[in-house]
C-alpha cells in the first residue's frame, strides 16, 4: 500500500509541474503589458522600457520560467509588481486567512453532509428524505455567490440584522471576531455540501440493500450496530472521491466568496492582482490553488485505499 | 393443496411450526406466499424445492420475520420451539434471531461484510448472551445454552473448529475476500451455528460452489445439524441435492406448498404433477450416454485438435490438448472453474488467439483469430455463451438478433421471415417471438434465442459454453432436450460444463479437463462407470446421485467425529 501511495505522490508532483508550466504560459498570454499596467496609460516609452528591463520581462520565456521555478523551491516567488514587496510576504497572512476559511468550511461540511446523507437514506422515500433531496438540489443548482447574496439579504441587511455583511479587519487577525466569519463559512458549506449529501444518500441506500446488511439484521443485531458498523463504513468509500472534488473546488470557489464578503484572503488578492497585471501574485495564487486540489485528491486516494481492506491487506 | 396439518397434536419436539403464513407485495397486493403451513421436528431437515420465482426465498426470510423492501407478512403465525415469533415486535424478533433461528445465505461472498474481520463478524452474532430467557428444560438444550453463555472468544474458536476451519488469531483477523468460496460458506455456517439456534434456514447455500466444495459443505451442514439437534429448512431448486440431504420435502409452486411429505415417499411416489415435472428434470448421473445416429460419411472427424497450447501472456492455461469430434457427435468438456475449459472453447471459435497447435476443421486448418478465418468457416462454427442475460443486445428485437449474423455470414436472405421462423422453430419458440425484446423473455427463453441465433446460419459445429449453468434445473432439462434434437439433425456439439450429471444425458464422449490438461477421455458409459483418473473419480463421488437409494447416500451415514477437511 505504501508503494501505491508513493506512486500517487509522484504522480501528484508531475501534475504540479505541468500545472506550473501551464500557469506560467497562461499568465504570459494575458492581454496587456505588466510594465504599462503598473505605470499607467500616459507613461513614456522610455520609462516602460526601463521597467520592463528591471522586471526581467525582456529575457527569453524559458529563462523567465527557469528563474521562476528555481525561486519556487526556495519559496522566493519574486516581488509583487504592484507594491514591490516579496510575494511570499504579501501573500503569507492572506494564505493563512483563506486556509482558516476553507478549513472551517471543510470541517463543518464533511461530517454534516455525511450525516444528512446517511439519515436521508435511512428515511428513504419519507418526508425528511424528500425535503433533503429538494433543498440539496436547489442549493446545487444555485451559484455560490447567489447563495452568499441571499444569505446577506436574509441575515444581515434585509430580514434579520444578525451578522455583518462584509468583513472588516486585517488578514492577520481573521479569528479576532468570529461572528464575521459565519456568513462566508456558511456560504461555502452550503455550496460544497449538496453533492456530498446526494452521493452519501445513494451510496448508503445501495449498501443498506446489500446482502451483508440483510445478514447483519438476520443475525439479530440492533439497528444502531447495523447502520454504524456494517453499513456506514462501506458507504463512505465511494463518497471520498466526491468529498475530495468538492474540497478541491473550495480552493477555487473561495475566490468569488472572498470577493463578495471582502474577505482578505488569496481570492481577493487574486482579483486585485488580475486588475493590476501583477503576474508574480497571479502565478503564486493559481499554483497554490492547484496544489490544494492535488493534495486533497491525494488524501482522498489514501483514504479510499485505507477504507478498502482488499487493497490495504493485499497490496502491502 | 395438501399440507396435511394436524397442529392440534402439539409435538414438543417441533422446532418450527408455521401456520397460514401469507406474504404480500406492496403496493400491488400480489400474494407472494399464500397460506403456507409447515412443521419441522428438531434435528430434521426440510427440503423446500421450487423454481426461481416460486417464492421459496421469500418464505425462507419470512421464517426469520424478515421481509424484503415492499413486502409484508399479512397473515399466519410462526412458532420456534413453541415460542411465537411476532413480526410486529421488533425487539423480540431481534432477540430471537441468531439465538433461536439463524440464516445461511446463498452467496456468502456478498453476505459477509467486506470491511469487517471474520472475528468481529462471528463474535457479534453472539449478542445478548444468556439474556434469552429460554424455557429450555432438557439437558441437551441446557448444555447448548451454557456453551453460548461462556467466553465469546472461546465459543468462536470452538464453532470454527467444528466447521473444520482454522481457529487461530491470524485467521480471525482475516477479511472475507481472503478466503475461498468454500471457506466463506463455512464461515457463514459457523456464524449461524454459533448461537445454537433451534432452526437454521439455508437459502441455496451451495449454488455458487463446484461439486467437490458442495459435497464438503453439505456434509458439514448434515454433521452440524446432527451435533446440535438443530432443525433445518433447506431451500433449493435442485432436487438431487435435496434428495440427498432432507428428511422431508415440501414442493413450492407459485407461492404455495403444493406437496409435502417424507423424502423417500415424495421421491418414490410423487402426487402433484409439478413434483413429477421437477423430478423428471433432474439429470441421471450414470447412463451409457446419449446414443447418437452413426456418423454418415467416413471422411474423418469434423474437428481435429492436436497439441493445442494456450495461455494469457506468459501464463499457460492449456497444454497438450488433443480432441476429435465427428459429425452428429457430442463431446462433453468437463472441468471445474479455472480448469481452462472456456479458454479452450474460445480458442476453437477464434475469440482467443494466443494459442499454438493444430486445429483442423473439415480438412482445412483454422486460423487462430476469427478475423483470419473465411466467412464460410465462421458460419460453420457457432458459439453459445454462458449467460443469456448478457449475450443478447437489449435494444434489438429477437428478429434482428437472429438476422444480423446470418446476413453477415451467409448474405442477404431471400426471405428473412422464413429464416427467423425456422431458427425459432428449431429452438422450440413460436415465430411470434421475433418481435420481442430480450427483457420480455425469461432466462430459458433467452437461452433459446441465443441457440436460435447460433443455428440460423446452419452451422456444422456448435460450441456451448456452460449454457445451462445460469438456468433452473427444469429449464436446463428442456435446453438439453433441444440440443439432443439438434444433434439428431447431424450437428456436432462441443458441450462445455462443470455439471457432471449433464454429461451422460447429452454426450457420447467426454473429455475431463483438470488444470489445463485432459486427464481422461473416452466413451461416456466407460468414463462414468469406471473412471480411471483420481480426479474423475473424485468428481463423480462428490456429485449427489439421484439414483442412489435414500439411505445409501454418503451424507446419511452416521456422523463421524472427523469433520470434513479444508479446501
Amino acid at each position: 500500500m505504501s508503494r501505491l501511495i508513493l506512486y500517487r505522490l509522484g504522480y501528484g508532483l508531475l501534475t504540479l509541474f505541468v500545472v506550473s508550466l501551464v500557469v506560467f504560459l497562461a499568465t504570459q498570454a494575458l492581454p496587456g503589458d505588466a510594465a504599462r499596467a503598473i505605470l499607467g496609460r500616459d507613461a513614456t516609452a522610455e520609462r516602460v522600457a526601463l521597467l520592463r528591463d528591471q522586471l526581467n520581462l525582456n529575457d527569453p520565456l524559458a529563462v523567465q520560467y527557469g528563474k521562476w521555478l528555481a525561486g519556487l523551491f526556495t519559496l522566493d516567488l519574486g516581488d509583487s509588481f504592484a507594491n514591490a514587496r516579496p510575494v511570499s510576504e504579501y501573500l503569507g497572512p492572506r494564505v493563512t486567512a483563506s486556509f482558516v476559511l476553507m478549513g472551517l468550511a471543510a470541517l463543518i461540511a464533511t461530517p454534516v453532509s455525511l450525516l444528512i446523507g446517511a439519515y436521508s437514506a435511512l428515511r428513504r422515500d419519507r418526508a425528511a428524505d424528500h425535503a433533503t433531496s429538494a433543498v440539496s438540489l436547489v442549493l446545487a443548482a444555485l451559484p455560490e455567490f447567489a447563495v452568499g447574496i441571499l444569505l446577506i439579504l436574509l441575515l444581515s441587511t434585509g430580514w434579520l440584522h444578525l451578522l455583518p455583511p462584509v468583513f472588516a479587519g486585517s488578514a492577520s487577525a481573521v479569528l479576532a471576531d468570529p461572528a464575521q466569519l459565519i456568513l462566508p463559512v456558511l456560504t461555502l458549506v452550503l455550496a460544497v455540501s449538496p453533492p456530498i449529501i446526494r452521493m452519501m444518500r445513494a451510496s448508503m441506500i445501495e449498501v443498506l440493500e446489500s446482502e451483508y446488511v440483510q445478514q447483519a439484521r438476520l443475525k439479530g443485531l440492533p439497528e444502531r450496530v447495523v447502520v454504524w458498523r456494517h453499513a456506514a463504513p462501506n458507504a463512505i468509500g465511494p463518497v471520498a472521491q466526491v468529498i475530495a472534488v468538492q474540497l478541491g473546488w473550495l480552493a477555487g470557489g473561495v475566490v468569488a466568496i472572498e470577493f463578495l464578503f471582502a474577505f482578505p484572503g488569496i481570492g481577493l488578492a487574486l482579483m486585485d492582482a488580475i486588475t493590476t497585471r501583477d503576474i508574480p501574485v497571479i502565478q503564486a495564487v493559481t499554483l497554490l490553488i492547484a496544489l490544494v486540489y492535488i493534495v486533497v485528491n491525494l488524501l482522498a486516494d489514501v483514504v479510499g485505499l485505507a477504507a478498502n481492506p482488499k487493497v490495504r491487506v493485499s497490496a502491502r | 393443496m395438501t399440507t396435511s396439518t394436524d397442529t392440534t397434536q402439539q409435538d414438543e419436539r417441533a422446532a418450527l411450526d408455521v401456520a397460514g403464513l401469507t406474504v404480500v407485495g406492496r403496493p400491488s397486493d400480489v400474494e407472494i406466499i399464500h397460506d403456507v403451513t409447515l412443521r419441522v421436528a428438531r434435528g430434521d431437515i426440510l427440503g423446500l424445492v421450487g423454481e426461481s420465482g416460486s417464492g421459496k426465498t421469500t418464505l425462507g426470510l419470512a421464517l426469520l420475520a424478515h421481509c424484503k423492501r415492499a413486502t409484508e407478512i399479512t397473515a399466519g403465525s410462526i412458532a420456534l420451539s413453541g415460542a411465537a415469533l411476532d413480526p410486529g415486535d421488533a425487539a423480540a424478533v431481534r432477540r430471537m434471531r441468531g439465538r433461536r433461528v439463524a440464516y445461511i445465505p446463498q452467496s456468502p461472498a456478498s453476505a459477509l461484510n467486506p470491511a469487517l474481520r471474520l472475528g468481529t463478524q462471528l463474535r457479534e452474532a453472539l449478542h445478548d448472551s444468556g439474556a434469552d430467557g429460554g424455557e429450555a428444560t432438557d439437558a441437551e438444550a441446557a448444555a447448548r445454552r451454557r456453551a453460548v453463555a461462556g467466553d465469546p472468544q472461546e465459543r468462536v474458536r470452538e464453532v470454527l473448529r467444528e466447521v473444520a476451519l482454522p481457529d487461530d488469531d491470524a485467521f480471525l483477523r482475516r477479511y472475507p475476500h481472503q478466503l475461498s468460496g468454500g471457506q466463506q460458506q463455512r464461515v457463514a455456517i459457523a456464524m449461524a451455528f454459533i448461537g445454537c439456534p433451534d432452526l437454521i434456514v439455508l437459502d441455496e447455500p451451495t449454488t455458487g460452489l463446484d461439486v467437490t466444495t458442495q459435497a464438503h459443505v453439505l456434509q458439514t451442514i448434515r454433521h452440524m445439524t446432527r451435533e446440535y439437534g438443530t432443525a433445518g429448512v433447506y431451500i433449493s431448486h435442485d432436487m438431487a441435492v435435496v434428495a440427498d440431504l432432507a428428511d422431508e420435502i415440501a414442493v413450492m409452486y407459485r407461492g404455495e406448498v403444493v406437496e409435502r411429505g417424507p423424502a423417500d415417499r415424495l421421491l418414490g411416489d410423487p402426487q402433484h404433477p409439478y413434483t413429477v415435472q421437477l423430478l423428471r428434470a433432474v439429470p441421471i448421473l450414470k447412463t451409457a450416454g446419449h446414443t447418437a445416429p452413426e456418423p454418415a460419411g467416413e471422411d474423418g472427424p469434423l474437428l481435429r485438435v492436436r497439441g493445442l497450447r494456450a495461455g494469457y501472456g506468459r501464463a499457460t492455461v492449456l497444454s497438450g490438448i488433443d480432441l476429435d469430434l465427428a459429425r452428429g457427435q457430442c463431446v462433453a468438456l468437463l472441468g471445474e472453474s479455472g480448469s481452462g475449459k472456456t479458454t479452450l472453447s474460445r480458442s476453437l471459435v477464434g475469440l482467443h488467439h494466443q494459442f499454438t497447435g493444430e486445429v483442423v476443421f473439415d480438412g482445412d486448418p483454422l486460423a487462430p483469430s476469427s478475423y483470419r478465418r473465411t466467412a464460410e468457416q465462421r458460419r460453420r462454427v457457432q458459439y453459445i455463451f454462458q449467460n443469456p442475460y448478457e449475450a443478447l443486445n437489449p435494444r434489438k428485437r429477437v428478429r434482428d438478433l437472429i438476422l444480423r449474423p446470418y446476413t453477415h455470414l451467409a448474405g442477404q436472405p431471400q426471405d428473412p421471415d422464413a429464416v427467423v421462423a425456422t431458427a425459432l422453430e428449431r429452438a422450440a419458440l413460436p415465430a411470434s417471438y421475433g418481435e420481442r425484446f430480450p427483457d420480455q423473455l425469461s432466462g430459458g427463453e433467452r437461452q433459446r434465442v441465443s441457440i436460435a441465433r447460433a443455428i440460423a446460419t446452419r452451422p456444422d459445429l456448435l460450441i456451448c459454453d456452460e449454457i445451462t449453468s445460469a438456468l433452473d434445473v427444469s429449464v436446463q432439462a428442456e435446453i438439453v432436450e433441444l440440443l439432443r434434437n439438434l444433434q439428431s439433425d447431424g450437428m456436432a456439439l462441443l458441450f462445455v460444463t462443470h455439471n457432471i450429471a449433464l454429461v451422460s444425458n447429452i454426450a457420447q464422449h467426454v473429455a475431463v479437463l483438470n488444470k489445463g490438461e485432459i486427464v481422461e477421455y473416452g466413451d461416456v458409459g466407460t468414463v462414468m462407470s469406471a473412471p480411471t483418473h483420481p480426479y474423475t473419480q473424485a468428481l463423480i463421488a462428490d456429485t449427489p446421485d439421484f439414483e442412489l437409494s435414500f439411505g445409501e447416500s454418503p451424507l446419511h451415514r452416521p456422523a463421524t467425529k472427523s469433520a470434513p477437511g479444508g479446501d
